[in-house]
């Protein structure tokens, strides 16, 4: 029967069919599966060493110093000053007095002085986080008989103290300060550079520039700066910006220049080379966001009799806006986790002291993270992951207020 | 602002042998029309023969698509508008545009003829000026009350009236319609032609349309555009007189089988 034909025309091979789907299905489902897993697995293994217990033994017992029964971690500034003036030689208060005034530090910068220099807190051992959860009491036993004399703390690495105190050399008074005012100072330059120039750029080739082979050559050169490893970049910025560039990128035109640097391994370096390094991002996103303006408002504006410069600012660039500020978000997401080229560039190692002007020395959270993951201690490795977390976090908040900031845009008539 | 009409010429535009490149493409071929003030002159055509390529010749929009060039003249108000120290801004300015799809800006109905007046100096009183244009373009009763929503909001008839109403703002001499009423519903494509019979008082018109009922209906002169050379694909005019004759008692036979329908 006829009827019957085109039903059965309608469920051949359906099964094979059905499962052919099912199977292209998993597969795709799977790819997302994998890499939701990769980065729960990343943010776990941050976490687990972020945390844990930790024995340390200290070279004076902070119960004998205290005085008239306060115990240490009560006591005033005059105090904990009078007690380093009157442990520490001479020689040494002097040198600390030196750089940096007892009057202008606080209690808090006082009594991390003597937990450094006094107390003196040496790591024993450290366990990660799950080892502490799920093993505390062998932990404690082994403790027990190998350092009777360790204490056993369970310590958060990212704490507030963590993010508030400056960088030292001791794991338990260790800070990021430093390197977070880095980061942020260092993304300023790079956006104050790239953001204007990468637009600029990306204005003149789509609108302006005509199609002749001279601009297709730097077409095809921006894209192809795009995939040039960074560490080139870092090479580029150490022959422009810290040699050619020192008198004005160490301040010295300015008159400015920081006295504890005298080259231009400084803040606006470190800014100006990664603003090199993002300016094909940006560029070919804004292009992309550029392109996509339809023609139509093109001719409206051009059709009532609007120059081309009008036409531009008044619609092509509020249309364009979303989308370049997406590749914006890009750049910076990339520019905040670069190590390499700012390696390159002369971040410091140590540094205790904010920046404070575009011509301080600097450290950057990546470079931070960096070098406490090459300290053989395993304490610096909990300080890694927990400034990891801070760059997350930081990373995040600055991709937020930039979305914040493209979604009042996009919000169109 | 606006330069007075300058009465001394009979014709708004004239073009003399009027050829227009794409490339090394010639699109369109060898055209001589006069568009006569306050009048509506329509171009009517098969699709691809350069109506659209013809019309943007006159306000030299063509020039935003790359690589388009021209031949001959086209002279407005007696001025070769292609000399080179003219400024093309100026013509769109003096010879405005609506185009096939209605495009507002992206920003309100009130902007929509602010910004438009705003960059060409306008300094009286914009409320009066949006009102006025609006009310030309029989808008104005339709959106006074939601003048600071946005264009895109209107429907598609309203918006192509709003168009009108920002070209009509600047008090151009010309309008150039590109297939005005293309995209529109036959309601809102009586209302726009009703508009057109009203604003010719003040402004010179050319449309472009497929429409053949429209041309005979609305229009004074028609000219017909046709491929002259079907291995060259290049459009010419091939008839150009007043809109009744051009219906009634055509003289070329390609527009006589057109306008009856009997083409291809």
């Amino acid at each position: 029967m006829k009827e019957k034909a085109i039903v059965q025309g309608f469920s051949d091979n359906l099964g094979a069919r059905n499962r052919k789907g099912t199977i292209w299905y998993v597969l795709f489902q799977a790819s997302t599966v994998i890499g939701i897993l990769a980065l729960i697995a990343l943010v776990l293994n941050i976490i687990n060493g972020a945390f844990g217990y930790v024995a340390y033994e200290a070279r004076v017992d902070p119960d004998t110093l205290a005085v008239d029964g306060i115990p240490l971690t009560d006591q005033s500034k005059e105090q904990l000053v009078a007690l380093l003036q009157s442990t520490l030689s001479s020689g040494a208060y002097t040198k600390l007095e030196n750089d940096k005034p007892f009057a202008e530090r606080s209690r808090e910068e006082v009594y991390q002085l003597i937990v450094e220099r006094i107390i003196r807190p040496e790591v024993v051992q450290v366990w990660n986080l799950w080892p502490s959860l799920t093993q505390a009491d062998e932990i404690r036993a082994t403790l027990a008989s190998e350092h009777p004399d360790a204490e056993l703390d369970f310590i958060s690495w990212l704490s507030k103290d963590f993010v508030t105190r400056p960088q030292t050399s001791e794991a338990f008074t260790a800070g990021v300060r430093t390197a977070i005012f880095g980061s942020l100072w260092t993304i300023l330059f790079t956006i104050l550079l790239a953001f204007p120039i990468g637009v600029g750029a990306a204005i003149y080739l789509e609108e302006y520039a005509s199609d002749n082979r001279f601009n297709r050559i730097i077409q095809t050169n921006i894209n192809n700066l795009a995939g040039v490893p960074s560490i080139i970049y870092g090479i580029l910025g150490l022959a422009i910006f810290v040699r050619t560039l020192e008198p004005l990128t160490s301040g010295e035109i300015f008159g400015l220049v920081d006295p504890t640097t005298a080259s231009g391994r400084t803040v606006l370096s470190a800014g100006l080379t990664l603003g090199l390094l993002v300016l094909p991002i940006i560029i070919i996103n804004a292009q992309e966001a550029i392109r996509a303006v339809p023609r139509s408002l093109r001719n409206a504006s051009f059709g009532v009799g609007a120059t081309k410069w009008q036409t531009v600012w008044s619609h092509v660039l509020p249309n364009a806006m979303p989308g370049i500020l997406t590749g914006t978000i890009l750049a910076i997401s990339r520019a905040i986790g670069e190590t390499a080229p700012l390696v390159v560039v002369g971040a410091s190692t140590a540094i205790s002291f904010d920046p404070n002007s575009p011509f301080s020395k600097f450290t950057t959270l990546p470079i931070q993270i960096y070098q406490w993951t090459s300290r053989p201690q395993d304490e610096f490795r909990s300080l890694a992951a927990a400034s990891i977390l801070v760059l997350l976090v930081l990373l995040l908040t600055l991709n937020a207020s930039a979305v914040l900031l493209r979604n009042r845009f996009s919000r169109r008539y | 602002m606006a330069t007075n009409n300058n009465s001394n010429h009979k014709y708004v535009i004239e073009t003399r042998d009027l050829d227009i490149f794409y490339g090394s493409f010639k699109a369109v071929t060898g055209v001589n029309m006069n568009v006569e003030r306050h009048k509506i002159t329509a171009i009517i055509g098969p699709s691809g023969c350069g109506k659209s390529t013809l019309l943007r010749a006159f306000n030299r929009m063509n020039e935003l698509y790359a690589g388009t060039s021209i031949q001959g003249q086209v002279m407005f108000e007696g001025e070769d508008i292609y000399a080179p120290q003219v400024d093309p801004v100026e013509v769109r300015y003096r010879i405005g545009m609506v185009f096939q799809k209605p495009n507002p800006f992206p920003k309100s109905i009130y902007e929509n003829i602010a910004w438009t007046a705003r960059i060409h100096g306008y300094k009286g009183n914009m409320n009066e000026l949006v009102e006025n244009s609006l009310r030309q373009a029989a808008l104005w009763d339709e959106v006074k009350d939601k003048l600071h929503q946005s264009g895109l909001s209107l429907s598609g008839g309203q918006q192509q009236r709003l168009c009108i109403a920002r070209a009509i703002s600047i008090k151009p001499e010309v309008i150039l319609m590109d297939e005005p009423a293309s995209a529109l519903d036959p309601i809102a494509t009586l209302k726009i032609e009703e508009l057109m019979q009203e604003i010719k008082k003040s402004y010179t018109i050319v449309i472009v349309t497929h429409n053949m009922q429209q041309a005979a209906r609305a229009s004074d002169y028609t000219a017909m555009m046709m491929l002259a050379d079907r291995q060259a694909r290049s459009g010419t005019v091939i008839e150009f007189d007043e809109t009744n004759r051009i219906f009634t008692n055509p003289k070329d036979k390609r527009t006589e089988d057109y306008v009856t329908g009997r083409f291809g």
